[in-house]
């Protein structure tokens, strides 16, 4: 393995030129289908901009919903180049609110510089389980990974909603609210507030923004250390780009594909307990999967292929989604078109960033590294071998 | 209490809440035994079941309702063969793109053109009489009291058996999706077949979402299907890509469904949480179970090149 790797420029900018054309080929869809709700893109392109970026709160609020994408993103882009697709955000993000929760009500009476690592750390390893369990299936049994952490999302929002109803109920708000929730998290364990000081003025002191984004972006930055600069990460990648290779090559592929749906499991476990420590303070519900994460295990995909795959990408993608939902937010108050565009904007770019490997393909069919490793099925249909070759 | 668990009318709900997962799981058979796996099978149901739902709610019409729900099924199955067939796409993922399509348009549509709950009267309740009325074992209950779309959905598996097993179109899917460089040398259009599969899975789909809110449900609202789509998916597995195996596989998932409603509705001391689970649970042990055998197509999420 080489120890350092630098890509061309040329080649990097080239990376990027197709998530930027499906970007504008979903602006031009989802501009026509505003036209049809009757209401101006323009027009909701500004109150959308606005509404993310608009003033110091609203980037506060773009960030603070950037940072579980992030976080899912990043393992998302783990479990990629692993070549498992995890769908499996949303319930891993629960498990490791859950566990997360229970360690720090559990520790309600320690200091916040035990009960934070400890938190942080049974969120990172119930979420790991959870998506280790889809790895598993999938390595052991050969289950479909996008179907049964699809289905363990689902058992996962239950499994919350019974808790929730039951042992980890606030014991003061019983049959008081109808919204199921647990106790307030002690003030020690709370993520502390992130802002600046630029000269004079306290950047985002007065905003929602926390901790967690600092975590997020050393997550990605030490994701893609482990992803490209480590043998564990050349495995991993390995496994994602060529199975049977790798398997000749003396890796163990079995256990690479749990690894890798290990930590998307785990980082996202994370996204789950940091959005209960630094901006909710407690773990509550609608009954829904969305109810608690607000799509973030959905959005981590959509901002991860965006990303290019890579952690780095998944920065500036995080945050690109976050304004999106603030900014919808605004669109939704000023023009009346319901936020939900969003959901289908996200469908909407998925299906133009897979497609668009059609062109990349076409256009460097000598290159390897395409944004998409080769999951199952885009293995490329092997020529025929010469005659001779078969009778060796 | 096990008496109350059993009654004829959960049999009776056994048979109709099928529905769906017999239209949605029978027309993603066809697309994978042609090679295309469609993993946007829930967001096409959502479509489907907004856009019946709408044409219902506003002409009263259930002939159009139908068809709305044909045509949108059919244009999604359109869109997503072109990306799977013609671009090659990553199957898996590009469904998932898809489905957070559907799943955002159709509560964007629902909240623009209707924005309250509403309800439809929807596809009635056919009686046969005299089979209806026979008490013997609940027998006219259970299986002569239903909307059309019921036993159409139980007409289609047999019909889909027909066509898969012993029709030369069938014969054209079934070569598509395990051996699609033989087809093609045999001078079967691969592409064509899958385009076909697809556009007809996504119809039935789409249909599978009509018979969620304008005949078992009778509303529309976010999310209608819960991930229905997704569990219609994993039947097909479980099914071992067989239309009747399609058909154990839905009637044992909505006997499952039929017994949660039963136990909320008489009150049994399970928390409703893990009666909502138990669907899930079981697909994914389903999975486990179907995931040893081998009838897979042997081309299922390959892309076809040709000459290659």
């Amino acid at each position: 393995m080489r120890f350092w790797r630098f890509q061309p420029p040329l080649s990097r900018i080239l990376d990027f030129t197709p998530t930027l054309l499906s970007l504008v080929a979903a602006f031009f869809v989802a501009s026509f289908l505003l036209l049809v709700l009757d209401a101006n893109p323009l027009e909701a392109v500004r109150a959308m901009g606005d509404g993310a970026f608009g003033n110091e709160n609203a980037i506060a609020e773009t960030l603070v919903k950037a940072i579980p994408i992030l976080f899912v993103a990043t393992g998302i882009c783990v479990a990629f180049r692993g070549g498992v697709i995890n769908i499996g955000g949303e319930g891993q993000m629960i498990a490791g609110a859950v566990a997360g929760i229970t360690v720090t009500l559990a520790l309600a009476q320690s200091s916040g510089i035990v009960i934070i690592p400890l938190a942080l750390l049974a969120g990172f390893i119930a979420g790991a389980l959870y998506g280790g369990l889809a790895g598993f299936l999938k390595a052991y049994f050969n289950v479909n990974e996008i179907l049964s952490t699809i289905m363990l999302n689902q058992v996962a929002a239950q499994m919350m909603n019974f808790l929730l109803n039951g042992p980890l109920l606030d014991p003061t708000e019983a049959g008081v609210n109808a919204i199921p929730k647990t106790a307030r998290i002690a003030e020690a364990a709370e993520l502390p507030r992130l802002f600046f000081h630029v000269g004079t003025i306290e950047l985002f002191a007065r905003t929602r923004l926390h901790y967690g984004l600092v975590i997020g972006i050393v997550l990605a930055i030490v994701t893609y250390i482990l992803l490209w600069y480590t043998t564990i990460g050349y495995r991993i990648r390995a496994v994602g780009q060529n199975e049977h290779a790798a398997r000749y090559a003396g890796i163990n592929v079995k256990r690479n594909i749990m690894l890798a749906m290990f930590l998307a499991g785990g980082f996202a476990g994370l996204a789950g307990i940091v959005q209960v420590l630094g901006l909710q303070y407690r773990l509550q519900t609608d009954g829904s999967p969305a109810g608690f994460t607000g799509s973030a295990g959905f959005n981590g995909i959509v901002a991860a292929l965006f990303g290019g795959l890579n952690p780095f990408g998944a920065i500036p993608a995080s945050i690109f989604f976050g304004g999106l939902l603030v900014g919808a937010q605004k669109m939704q108050r000023e023009l009346g078109v319901s936020a939900s565009l969003i959901t289908a904007i996200n469908g909407l770019i998925v299906i133009f960033v897979v497609s668009s490997q059609f062109f990349v393909r076409r256009r460097t069919l000598q290159r390897t590294n395409s944004i998409l490793p080769q999951v199952e099925s885009v293995q490329t249909v092997h020529p025929i071998p010469p005659l001779e070759s078969q009778h060796r | 209490m096990i008496d109350d668990l059993f009654t004829a009318s959960v049999f009776a709900a056994t048979i109709r809440l099928a529905t769906p997962y017999i239209f949605a799981a029978l027309g993603e058979t066809f697309s994978q035994r042609s090679g295309v796996l469609n993993l946007g099978v829930d967001g096409i149901m959502l479509m489907g079941a907004f856009f019946s739902f709408y044409v219902v709610y506003r002409t009263d019409s259930l002939f159009l309702g139908v068809l709305a729900a044909l045509l949108i099924g059919g244009l999604m199955g359109l869109v997503i063969a072109f990306i799977s067939v013609t671009l090659k796409a990553e199957q898996g993922i590009s469904g998932i793109g898809v489905y957070l399509f559907g799943l955002g348009m159709s509560e964007l549509l629902f909240q623009k053109l209707i924005g309250t709950p509403q309800s439809v009267a929807g596809f009635p309740r056919l009686n046969f009489p005299p089979l209806s009325d026979i008490q013997f074992l609940g027998i006219g209950e259970i299986f002569f009291s239903h909307n059309l779309l019921v036993y159409v959905a139980f007409a289609l598996v047999p019909i889909s058996a027909f066509i898969l097993n012993k029709t030369t179109f069938g014969l054209m899917i079934r070569a598509a999706g395990q051996n699609p460089e033989a087809a093609d040398a045999m001078g079967i259009n691969v592409a064509r077949v899958r385009y076909i599969t697809v556009i007809l899975g996504g119809m039935m789909s789409g249909l599978a979402g009509a018979s969620l809110s304008i005949a078992l449900l009778k509303v529309f609202q976010q999310n209608l299907t819960s991930g229905l789509g997704f569990i219609a998916v994993a039947l097909v597995y479980f099914g071992r890509w067989r239309p009747y195996g399609v058909l154990i596989g839905a009637l044992l998932f909505s006997f499952v469904n039929a017994v949660q409603l039963q136990v909320s509705a008489i009150g049994l001391d399970i928390p409703s949480e893990f009666a909502v689970m138990a669907p899930y649970v079981i697909t994914i042990i389903a999975l486990v179970f179907a995931s040893k055998r081998s009838e897979k197509p042997t081309a299922l999420t390959k892309p076809f090149e040709r000459g290659g």
